[in-house]
């Protein structure tokens, strides 16, 4: 018997005995005889020692980002993380715990969303955020539904190219059988006022990026005016990251902000579990899917949480319910609530400043080099496109043997860039690695 | 121990910093002053990184967990989660790789990705699998999409109707909805099985598939379950396995042997990844070969020594960005490694046992919904004899005076004051029975008690909460009014509150 099961053979015995059963196998007597105990096909079991060592030796043929240095970004960025934000995350009390259905046993979870809810609408200056979804590129598909079910008789949605690629593939993968359009994206090339243009009165929103996938800073406040003139709305997705310096959401009066809030303490863990924040205006509350916590007291008066406006989800609703969604990224929301409460006023501030003026400092030396240059579309935040001599593939293949994980290989999304590479940096690039960098893209 | 904890708003004082930064450490470059934020963050709190620490202990501390005790939440299969579980998913070869580095140099996270899509379709008897789904409802959501694109590819256009029986958790019909298609509810038997009646009557042309889970939610199998997939498949509809309760069946019966076409597995049920509060999990699926080229990818591919990644010529397209929930594809390959066949086997075996134990012992005094055999978790109903004025709310709420994380209630809704308890193979003997003397004995007081019951919980941080008044007036964020509201105290106006001792 494996040495997380508590029952002895004298247990079962007796266990068996009260059932009237003569044996485990007869538990089973309903499952057609035919199917029932198949062979499963499956290696032999390991001790406790055997698979840690087998784990250790599959983690030691990645290249991490601890021992290399990591210029890649796109969607998923490498960022200083405190200790103290996964020695909270290993609390048992959190990490054993589910959905806080019985709010009497879990107002630690509950006071934990509240306040992610809390700093998230601060850091975003949204009204309301909820409790989580999967990642950044699901929690703008639900944001566009959700447009489209707070609008009237509109089944358009317009989206800008410069938003991350497989955030408009899972728009796409989302919205496929829900009889709508996407347009705006068509051609790779085509500006922010070009896709402005589309909006029409048969437009449920526009879904811009700032900073976009290439790392441009927009100024979406003419972009919100033209969008509600339209009688449409204003989806917007950002860095939660780049909100320590830039414009938020709410200040240029988005209706739907998302972001991937993996930058906010969670490894980047080979693409997941990361977290989809997803924040709204007041007025859209309760047509917003996913759990929110809210403030109330309990029988003696003393504040408490608990989850509230239910009859929004699944398990009330039914096939009326505003998304489907029931397990969320709970625990990676408590790990961005703690890693912002760490960071604060002050350290969300310096950490974006830091990014910014690393990011800007590699950009001019990389531009400085024979046969690069940086493609200028404006103000940028963290990252930025490089025109390269050769295809980015070859470039980063030289930069691995210096120990170097490039930058992302823009060609196949954006083959009208040429020989284009988008690099990221953030305050775990030192001056020290941008250097070495350099030197090595100058071969 | 008094474990109050203000909201962390109320510890909040100006010029503390709670993390160590590095300098800029190259010149600076001019910032674009059309585009900063004016409000100079001044919703976020600054706090050391001693009173962060102690805050979220503190908090922790009001919470219920596994590791604290039995957490009977049925459907949810809150088993013990494996500590090495958590050492694996934070070696540096899996915590710290980027999702877009080069193929070569992630062969190690490949494999295992690759190996774990092989074990899961072993396990279930399926011929692909697809990680990406993050959980249960978005494995739905990519098995719902599949049916759509399979059907309309073989210009079987009509199909606009999903069947979900009346027992099904809120995530298959939600799940339907939200793909676009009409959602047709089945009727249950008096034997807990889809309705094979109401199931001839509502199937046909328009069908899409049947979103079926099994066993159910009732904690029944199926008695039909090989029948039921014929009539699906005879009127071209598809079969869905949600594999929620698949715990029940490991080794015992594999879904892709009687009648499913696809399924997704909870990992973070069956396979015992931690469920975080709330998530994350992982909903990977799994299909017969046929609906191989519709599966959402990337999908791990392995030839000559090298793992790839490949999206299926047909494919419904990316669920989610990446390749889903890694660190959890890292705990659930570990636990299937360390198991193997017979030690999954004896998963479900002792799953199973340890509900029908718990059904045995309780059903004299709570009526069983369905009188037979059950699976990995009982429905039982909180109507008790001589108790007029006792609801299944009650009875929840005083089994957490016990110790005991009250099972999942008033679910499923087919059933009247419904408690669904599954105690999962990780409980011992000696917590069943007090699990079973602590409900015998609020059965008890019921009767001749009531009022210690309507008062329950007593033991707990706090006392029952004001749902409905929380949903009238939502405070969803912290504002010192709104707060100090609820506290029955006049808002401060200082920038300091001070903070109440413990």
């Amino acid at each position: 018997m494996s040495h997380y099961i508590s029952i002895t053979d004298r247990d079962r015995q007796a266990m068996l005995e009260a059932i009237g059963a003569a044996a485990v196998e007869d538990l089973f007597a309903v499952v057609p005889t035919s199917v029932r105990f198949p062979t499963l096909d499956l290696p032999a079991a390991l001790s406790e020692a055997e698979a840690a060592s087998e784990l250790r030796r599959l983690s030691s043929k990645n290249a991490d980002v601890l021992t290399n240095a990591c210029f890649l970004g796109a969607g998923a960025y490498h960022h200083f993380i405190p200790a103290a934000v996964d020695s909270i995350l290993r609390r048992s009390e959190f990490y054993t715990a589910y959905t806080p259905y019985q709010p009497e046993l879990a107002q630690g979870t509950l006071q934990a969303i509240f306040e992610y809810q809390s700093l998230m609408s601060g850091l975003m200056q949204m009204d309301a955020v909820n409790a989580s979804h999967y990642d950044g590129a699901t929690a703008l598909a639900e944001g566009a539904i959700m447009a489209l079910n707070s609008t009237r008789n509109r089944r358009k949605i317009v989206v800008a190219p410069s938003v991350n690629p497989q955030y408009r593939a899972v728009l796409r993968t989302y919205t496929q059988g829900l009889g709508v359009s996407i347009v705006g994206d068509e051609r790779p090339e085509a500006s922010l006022a070009d896709v402005v243009a589309l909006v029409d009165d048969k437009t449920a929103c526009l879904i811009v990026q700032s900073p976009d996938f290439f790392g441009t800073l927009h100024d979406l406040k003419p972009v919100a005016e033209q969008v509600h003139a339209a009688g449409a709305l204003l989806l917007m997705a950002t860095n939660p990251v780049a909100l320590g310096l830039f414009q938020t959401p709410g200040a240029v009066g988005a209706d739907i902000a998302v972001a991937e809030g993996q930058p906010l303490g969670i490894p980047l863990s080979f693409g997941g579990p990361y977290l989809g924040i997803f924040a709204c205006t007041e007025k859209l509350v309760r047509k917003m899917p996913g759990r929110l916590a809210g403030a109330t007291t309990d029988l003696n008066g003393q504040l408490g949480y608990v989850l509230t406006l239910q009859t929004r989800e699944q398990h009330i609703r039914r096939e009326k319910a505003t998304s489907n969604i029931c397990t969320n990224q709970g625990l990676m929301a408590l790990a961005a609530t703690v890693h912002m409460a760490l960071l604060g006023r002050q350290g969300l501030r310096q950490v974006a400043e830091i990014c910014y003026h690393r990011a800007h400092y590699a950009a001019a030396e990389i531009n400085k080099l024979d046969g690069y240059e940086v493609l200028s579309f404006g103000p940028f935040f963290h990252e930025f496109v490089v025109r390269c001599p050769a295809p980015a593939a070859e470039i980063n293949r030289a930069l691995e043997f210096a120990s170097i994980i490039g930058g992302y290989d823009l060609s196949a999304d954006y083959p009208h860039l040429g020989n284009a590479m988008l690099f990221c940096v953030t305050e775990m690039n030192t001056p020290a690695d941008i250097n070495r960098l350099v030197a090595t893209l100058k071969g | 121990m008094n474990t109050y904890e203000p909201p962390i708003f109320e510890l909040s004082g100006s010029g503390k910093v709670g993390a160590s930064l590095p300098a800029v450490g190259v010149p600076t470059s001019e910032l674009p002053s059309e585009l900063l934020r004016t409000d100079d963050l001044q919703g976020l709190p600054e706090l050391s990184e001693t009173e962060v620490v102690r805050h979220f202990t503190r908090i922790s501390q009001r919470n219920f967990c596994i590791d604290t005790g039995m957490y009977p939440l049925g459907s949810c299969t809150m088993k013990y989660n494996p500590k090495i579980h958590e050492e694996a998913a934070r070696l540096p070869g899996f915590a710290h790789i980027h999702p877009l580095q080069d193929e070569a140099s992630v062969q190690g996270a490949l494999r295992l990705s690759y190996e774990l899509q092989q074990l899961l379709a072993e396990i279930a008897g399926f011929d692909e699998v697809c990680l990406q789904p993050a959980a249960g409802a978005q494995g739905e959501f990519a098995g719902i999409l599949v049916f759509r694109a399979y059907h309309l590819d073989r210009g079987d256009e009509q199909r606009d109707e999903v069947l979900c029986p009346n027992s099904a958790h809120g995530t298959n019909p939600a799940t339907a909805a939200m793909v676009g298609f009409k959602v047709i509810e089945i009727a249950t038997d008096a034997r807990g099985n889809v309705d094979l009646a109401d199931l001839r009557a509502k199937v046909g042309p328009r069908t899409a598939g049947l979103m079926l889970t099994n066993p159910n939610t009732l904690g029944l199998f199926d008695e039909h379950v090989q029948e039921v997939a014929q009539i699906v498949h005879d009127a071209g509809g598809l079969m869905y396995g949600d594999g929620a309760n698949f715990n029940a069946i490991l080794g015992i019966v594999r879904p892709g042997d009687v009648g499913f076409d696809f399924m997704h597995y909870n990992l973070h049920k069956t396979f015992t990844t931690p469920h975080g509060g709330g998530g994350p999990g992982c909903g990977a699926v799994g299909c017969k070969a046929f609906l191989a080229p519709y599966l959402p990818g990337p999908i791990i591919h392995h030839e000559n020594g090298q793992y790839t990644r490949y999206v299926p010529e047909k494919s419904i397209g990316r669920v989610k960005s990446f390749m889903g929930n890694f660190g959890m594809f890292v705990r659930a390959y570990t636990y299937i490694r360390m198991l193997g066949a017979a030690g999954l086997r004896e998963i479900s075996e002792n799953a199973v046992l340890n509900a029908n134990y718990l059904r045995v012992k309780l059903q004299d005094v709570y009526p069983v919904a369905y009188d037979r055999p059950c699976m990995h978790e009982v429905v039982l109903q909180g109507k008790l004899k001589d108790a007029p004025d006792i609801h299944t709310l009650d009875i929840a709420k005083r089994l957490i005076d016990f110790g005991f994380h009250p099972p999942t209630v008033y679910f499923p809704i087919s059933v009247a004051e419904a408690i669904m308890i599954e105690p999962t193979e990780t409980e011992s003997k000696q917590n069943l029975d007090a699990f079973i003397a602590a409900m015998r004995q609020i059965a008890h007081e019921a009767v001749e008690t009531p009022e210690v019951l309507h008062a329950a919980p007593t033991t707990t941080p706090v006392r029952r909460l004001d749902e409905v008044g929380a949903a009238r007036k939502p405070v969803l964020k912290y504002d010192r009014a709104a707060i100090a509201a609820l506290r029955g105290q006049a808002a401060s106006t200082d920038d300091q509150i001070v903070r109440p001792t413990y």
